[in-house]
């Protein structure tokens, strides 16, 4: 019983933490530039797609695939954000909805176009695969794997955002964008940065996900209410809030599914009602 | 939101006198009243796509009424349309025939569950409205997935047995019937959301699309115009679901899928949100087009809805008749705005 209760938190954990990583960046869009962007998922479909080409095909090892997979999916985002999102900023909700929607769509069609519709299998290293026995419940190595690199991505996030230059100009337009560009700020180098950055863990995020999402080509459409879900339960602007939302989500999604699989999906949706009407703003919303 | 103030400013007629939005019919109107009734004679063999077009224009204009007028953004208008059609089908399922009063059954259920689920909408900002509502219809889609002995889930509601319409004509395999019927039911909700739109209800909608905060202070109750109005769509979309059920004989649980409601913003911006009209011309252009492009590849389908989104809302915003009102404008000399 406790074993099962243990294995449960801890795979949702594992599951939370690969919602953040792919989500966080659409925190920041969201509270930099107000810009609903449903389109996310599609950016870590990027990094999951990049991630087996390179392996099945370039023979490249895991581990190394997934620095490529950030790079990727940071130059996609950046050459979107200047192509066609900035455009959007100023315009209303429902145009970014659409927009993003429209975005989601192509992508899919392209997805299906180049890689056919089935699931992408993953050969994770051996060293990957497999569990180790801790007190008193099987932990599988590939999620200690997951917890670790989220860790240590959510630290340098965390240090990028509250000790860097750059990090201090992001916050200052966050707050305000007016007043950080009369400050001398480049307000539009920093979004295109941030989402560019975004862009990036969302690829990562999508390759280290495969072995736990899987990747199909409606990838961006599956779990495009998760991640929406993290933010705006999370609130938008920082850090600490998605990551808590993520977390939340990823143990009760799995409890959900282990417990009651009878209502299965439900779980969740659920509680998104319920934590959004209880806290319209966010979990740790500055702003509604 | 540059074509929604466009649409709520006052008209201006032909002659060049400026005057506020009225009930009046107008030429163009009835001529567009005039197409289907062509269409049903021109083309018998579309009269089952026709009667379907009819229903998405329908479910258009009742997303029309809170996304257009009222200025919600809604991902889960699909919730009514299926709450719609499932009542009206397991009415037909369960012994009662009769199809009007089916009509009027499907659209008081998915009034009140509308009403029931306004109180969330109408708190917070555009994004938790955008997400509850996601939340709901996605919550209602799993709930009609699991509760298959009762909507026969993934397989959909089949065995709908409908009644002769008034006891005098009954539904045939060549879509007559449905045509007609379908028609006149859309052609009356109709009659009654244009006279909303244009009565003070209507009105203050506009007034809180467009500066929500300003309206109490001129003595307006925005929360519970937005419930509503909100309530009003919901009915509306029950209708269009229950239409859809009779019509086909069958109810999918397609009915109350996300893509479904993604479709139906797309259709009402492709025509032109906040016009009345812009639903019903969208879904003309958009199932048209869907009939034709999907024929040819499903996945090349999801890829020119995809692009023609995102061509709409970079150049194009207002939809073809925000478009073709600028083109009269042009034509007509007259400066816009």
């Amino acid at each position: 019983m406790i074993g099962s209760v243990v294995g449960v938190l801890f795979d949702g954990l594992a599951y939370g933490s690969l919602l953040f990583i792919i989500a966080v960046g659409l925190s920041v869009t969201l509270g930099l530039m107000n810009f609903v962007n449903l389109a996310h998922g599609a950016l870590a479909m990027v990094g999951g797609y990049v991630c087996v080409v390179a392996m099945s095909r370039l023979g490249i090892p895991f581990l190394a695939t997934l620095p490529i997979a950030f790079v990727a999916s940071a130059l996609v985002g950046i050459v979107l954000e200047r192509t066609l999102y900035q455009r959007l900023y100023k315009a209303s909700p429902l145009d970014q909805v659409l927009f993003s929607i429209g975005l989601v769509f192509i992508s899919i069609a392209i997805a299906t176009y180049i890689f056919g519709s089935s699931q992408q299998p993953v050969n994770l290293p051996s060293y990957l695969q497999g569990q180790v026995h801790i007190l008193i419940h099987d932990f599988g190595v590939y999620r200690i794997f997951l917890i670790a690199i989220v860790a240590v991505v959510t630290l340098g996030l965390h240090l990028i955002l509250e000790r860097t230059r750059f990090g201090s100009r992001v916050r200052a337009s966050v707050d305000n964008a007016t007043a950080a560009a009369g400050l001398g700020i480049n307000v539009n180098r920093v979004f295109a940065l941030t989402f560019a950055l975004g862009s990036g863990l969302a690829g990562l995020g999508g390759a280290l996900g495969i072995e736990v999402l899987g990747l199909d080509p409606t990838f961006p459409l599956k779990y495009m209410v998760y991640f929406l879900l993290v933010v705006s339960v999370g609130g938008t602007g920082t850090i600490k809030g998605p990551l808590v939302a993520a977390l939340i989500l990823g143990v009760f999604d799995v409890a959900g599914k282990y417990y009651v699989p009878e209502i299965g999906g439900f779980v969740i949706y659920a509680l998104m009602v319920v934590l959004l009407i209880v806290f319209p703003a966010g979990l740790y919303g500055r702003k509604s | 939101m540059t074509d929604a103030a466009a649409s709520a400013k006052s008209v201006t007629t032909a002659t060049g006198e400026v005057r506020l939005p009225d009930g009046r019919w107008r030429p163009l109107e009835f001529a567009f009243w005039v197409l289907p009734v062509i269409g049903f004679f021109a083309f018998p063999d579309y009269r089952v796509l026709g009667s379907q077009i009819l229903i998405t224009g329908l479910f258009a204009v009742s997303l029309d009424l809170i996304l257009g007028y009222a200025g919600i953004v809604s991902l889960g208008h699909a919730a009514f349309f299926g709450i719609g059609a499932y009542a009206a089908g397991l009415l037909a399922v369960h012994g009662w025939h009769e199809p009007i009063s089916g009509l009027i059954a499907a659209a008081a259920v998915a009034a009140v569950a509308g009403y029931l689920v306004s109180f969330l909408v109408v708190r917070g900002s555009d994004l938790t409205r955008l997400m509850v509502t996601l939340g709901i219809g996605l919550m209602l889609f799993e709930a009609a997935n699991k509760a298959s002995w009762i909507t026969g889930g993934v397989d959909g509601l089949s065995g709908v047995t409908i009644d002769k319409i008034l006891g005098i004509w009954s539904f045939d395999l060549g879509g007559r019937t449905a045509f007609v019927y379908a028609l006149v039911v859309v052609f009356v909700v109709f009659l009654l959301v244009r006279r909303l739109v244009a009565s003070p209800l209507g009105l203050s909608l506009r007034g809180i699309r467009e500066g929500g905060r300003r309206m109490p202070a001129i003595g307006a109750p925005v929360a519970k115009r937005l419930r509503t109005i909100f309530t009003i769509a919901a009915a509306v979309a029950g209708v269009a679901g229950g239409l859809i059920a009779q019509t086909t004989q069958f109810v999918g649980i397609d009915g109350l899928s996300f893509q479904r409601s993604a479709e139906l913003m797309i259709i009402l911006v492709l025509g032109g949100a906040g016009r009345l009209y812009g639903g019903l011309v969208g879904a003309l252009v958009f199932m048209v087009a869907q009939d034709y492009l999907s024929g040819i590849d499903p996945v090349y389908w999801q890829f020119w809805l995809g692009f023609f989104l995102v061509l709409i809302v970079l150049f194009a915003r207002g939809g073809i008749l925000g478009g073709l009102d600028a083109l009269r404008a042009r034509l007509g000399g007259e400066e816009k705005r």
